[in-house]
């Protein structure tokens, strides 16, 4: 690997961590109060979401509607797992890895059973099928037994902490990251680019279709599994459609193909109904008034299709007198 | 033994024929011209040939292996490249990518290699990034390897898609309409190109094309179709002569 990747991948690491270290101290100290740190646990697995959502509809180019039925897959598989390890006595960390990744494995199947159908379809059928999906796992929720139904899913132990899940966070979006660019992400990028170019020039479209589907799913259910750890109650609600277009409102307004985009809108959008809590009835005006305005304005969303890297940010602050070089700007390993 | 091989090859869309008893013997090295009016049939045959249609009847061999029923994909991995008539690039991606995508053939590494960047991720994708960068330069196009592929002007978008065909490594090029939309001077230098390209990569290349200057030009062989139907066969001066094809052309 080039020296220069190196270095990129060193400054992104240390800055994650400097973030991780600033936030830690906060709520250690208890500078910020409860309500703020559980926000931003909630940011996080927002973040998750978006990013998980933002693979399939941004990379892959397939409008997902229930991105929310596969956290439910993931919530309550993680929920009843670690319910019965924490009960065996499996201390926290060991019990929320391995109920978390269940939850995953479990979403990342049924996005595989529910993907090769219907990833033959095409733009709003696609969507229409997915919706349909997500409101089917919410109505099955509802009618089993073990899952408490509509009353919900009660004595969850609450192990999610800021550590946790910010790792956690770390690990899935860097996953996604590298993936998109490895050669299995570019041909699931080409295929949103063009479909009958990609398969001629050998990209098997059905093969990495499923794949970036499943994986989206996977990790759409590692969120929820996190999400059912920090709530410690789950109610079928809680996933219904509207959950599933909060997801893609971050996505669309962060930028489809932009995971660094996802991750700003998931902060934001997450953080913004909170300060409007005053106005909460006005909130989904404001969301339709937003996604309307930044259609007309940008409709490509925040950051297109380009990614923000704090090795980027460096190097634009510190070449700022320099005449920035076009590779840096088109994205490759930074 | 011909390297492409058709025979009786029929293609029904409802009640409308749209290719009639087409036959082909395609050898090594060959560079042979499809031409016809519009509406003839020509684009419906190559993507016969490229598992985007399955025909009604008959049978296409690509070297020796019967390729009928196969997907698009797996026709390229036997060895058939192509390039489309309405230029199909993937716009939002570099020029380098557009190239590394059709390369992905000739990596290995898995999934999980690939996100962990161990070690094999980064010789393959080296060795990819070198390869791509000497096809490119191939075609003078390796100054713009980092530049958006739908910001390259007309002509360099249709070399970009011939390289892209080459990253493939196919035996048999198949070139759709290469000069449509080009001025004169860009039409001589895509002759040069394909010329070049059928010596440099030693394949053959069966062309369809309506610049009557670029066939007669480089194909060694020409067949006309009209209706589908087969109504003329032979070297580019014969053809220019033939009753039939005048006829198809021009009316009586």
């Amino acid at each position: 690997m080039g020296r220069r990747t190196k270095i990129s991948y060193l400054i992104n690491f240390i800055a994650l961590l400097v973030v991780y270290a600033i936030v830690f101290t906060l709520i250690e100290t208890e500078s910020i109060s409860r309500y703020w740190s559980s926000l931003i646990i909630l940011i996080c697995i927002n973040i998750i979401m978006a990013t998980s959502l933002n693979f399939s509809t941004g990379f892959l180019g397939q409008l997902v509607l229930g991105h929310a039925g596969f956290m439910a897959i993931g919530a309550y598989t993680a929920a009843t797992i670690g319910i019965a390890l924490s009960g065996a006595g499996f201390p926290a960390l060991p019990a929320i890895i391995i109920s978390v990744f269940s939850g995953g494995v479990l979403a990342a199947f049924s996005g595989i059973i529910i993907g090769i159908p219907a990833l033959r379809l095409r733009g709003d059928y696609l969507a229409i099928m997915t919706l349909a999906f997500g409101e089917i796992v919410r109505i099955i929720i509802n009618n089993l037994e073990f899952t408490g139904g509509a009353k919900g899913f009660r004595g969850i132990p609450r192990l999610m902490n800021f550590t946790y899940v910010y790792f956690f966070m770390i690990a899935c979006v860097a996953f996604l990251m590298l993936l998109a660019r490895s050669r299995h992400g570019r041909a699931i990028i080409s295929i949103r680019e063009n479909e009958i170019a990609a398969e001629a020039v050998g990209i098997s479209s059905t093969r990495y279709k499923v794949t970036g589907f499943a994986l989206s799913a996977m990790i759409g259910g590692i969120g929820g599994g996190l999400f059912a750890f920090q709530m410690g109650f789950l109610q079928p609600t809680m996933f219904g459609f509207m959950k599933s277009v909060d997801i893609l409102v971050m996505v669309v307004l962060g930028g489809m193909g932009s995971m660094t985009g996802s991750v700003i809108a998931a902060i934001v959008f997450t953080w913004l109904p909170e300060a409007l809590r005053e106005f909460n009835e006005y909130r989904m005006v404001a969301y339709a008034v937003l996604l309307i305005v930044m259609m007309i304005v940008r409709p490509q969303g925040l950051f297109g299709t380009r990614e923000f890297g704090f090795s980027k940010l460096m190097r634009k602050i510190f070449n700022k007198t320099k005449k920035i070089d076009t590779e840096s700007l088109k994205g490759g390993d930074s | 033994m011909a390297l492409l091989e058709v025979k009786n090859l029929t293609m029904n869309f409802g009640g409308l024929i749209a290719v009639n008893d087409f036959r082909l013997e395609l050898k090594q090295h060959e560079l042979v011209g499809l031409i016809g009016p519009n509406g003839a049939g020509k684009t419906t045959i190559f993507n016969l040939f490229t598992g985007n249609h399955y025909p009604t009847k008959g049978e296409i061999r690509l070297d020796g292996k019967s390729i009928v029923g196969k997907k698009p994909y797996d026709i390229v991995a036997m060895g058939a490249g192509r390039t489309f008539q309405n230029i199909r690039l993937f716009n939002n991606l570099t020029v380098l990518d557009n190239i590394k995508i059709a390369y992905n053939r000739s990596m290995s590494y898995s999934l999980l290699n690939g996100v962990l960047r161990l070690p094999k991720y980064w010789k393959e994708e080296t060795k990819a990034n070198k390869a791509c960068l000497e096809l490119l330069a191939v075609f003078d196009l390796d100054g713009y390897a980092y530049t958006q592929a739908s910001s390259l002007p007309y002509g360099q978008q249709r070399k970009l898609e011939i390289a892209r065909a080459l990253a493939t490594k196919p035996k048999v090029l198949l070139l759709d309409e290469p000069a449509a939309g080009m001025n004169p001077n860009e039409t001589v230098e895509l002759m040069e190109t394909i010329k070049f390209v059928r010596n440099e990569f030693d394949i053959a290349i069966l062309l369809i094309e309506h610049d009557m200057n670029l066939v007669m030009g480089i194909c060694e062989r020409i067949v006309v179709i009209d209706y589908g139907k087969i109504i003329a066969e032979g070297l580019p001066n014969d053809i220019k002569k033939n009753p039939d094809v005048i006829k198809a052309y021009l009316g009586e």
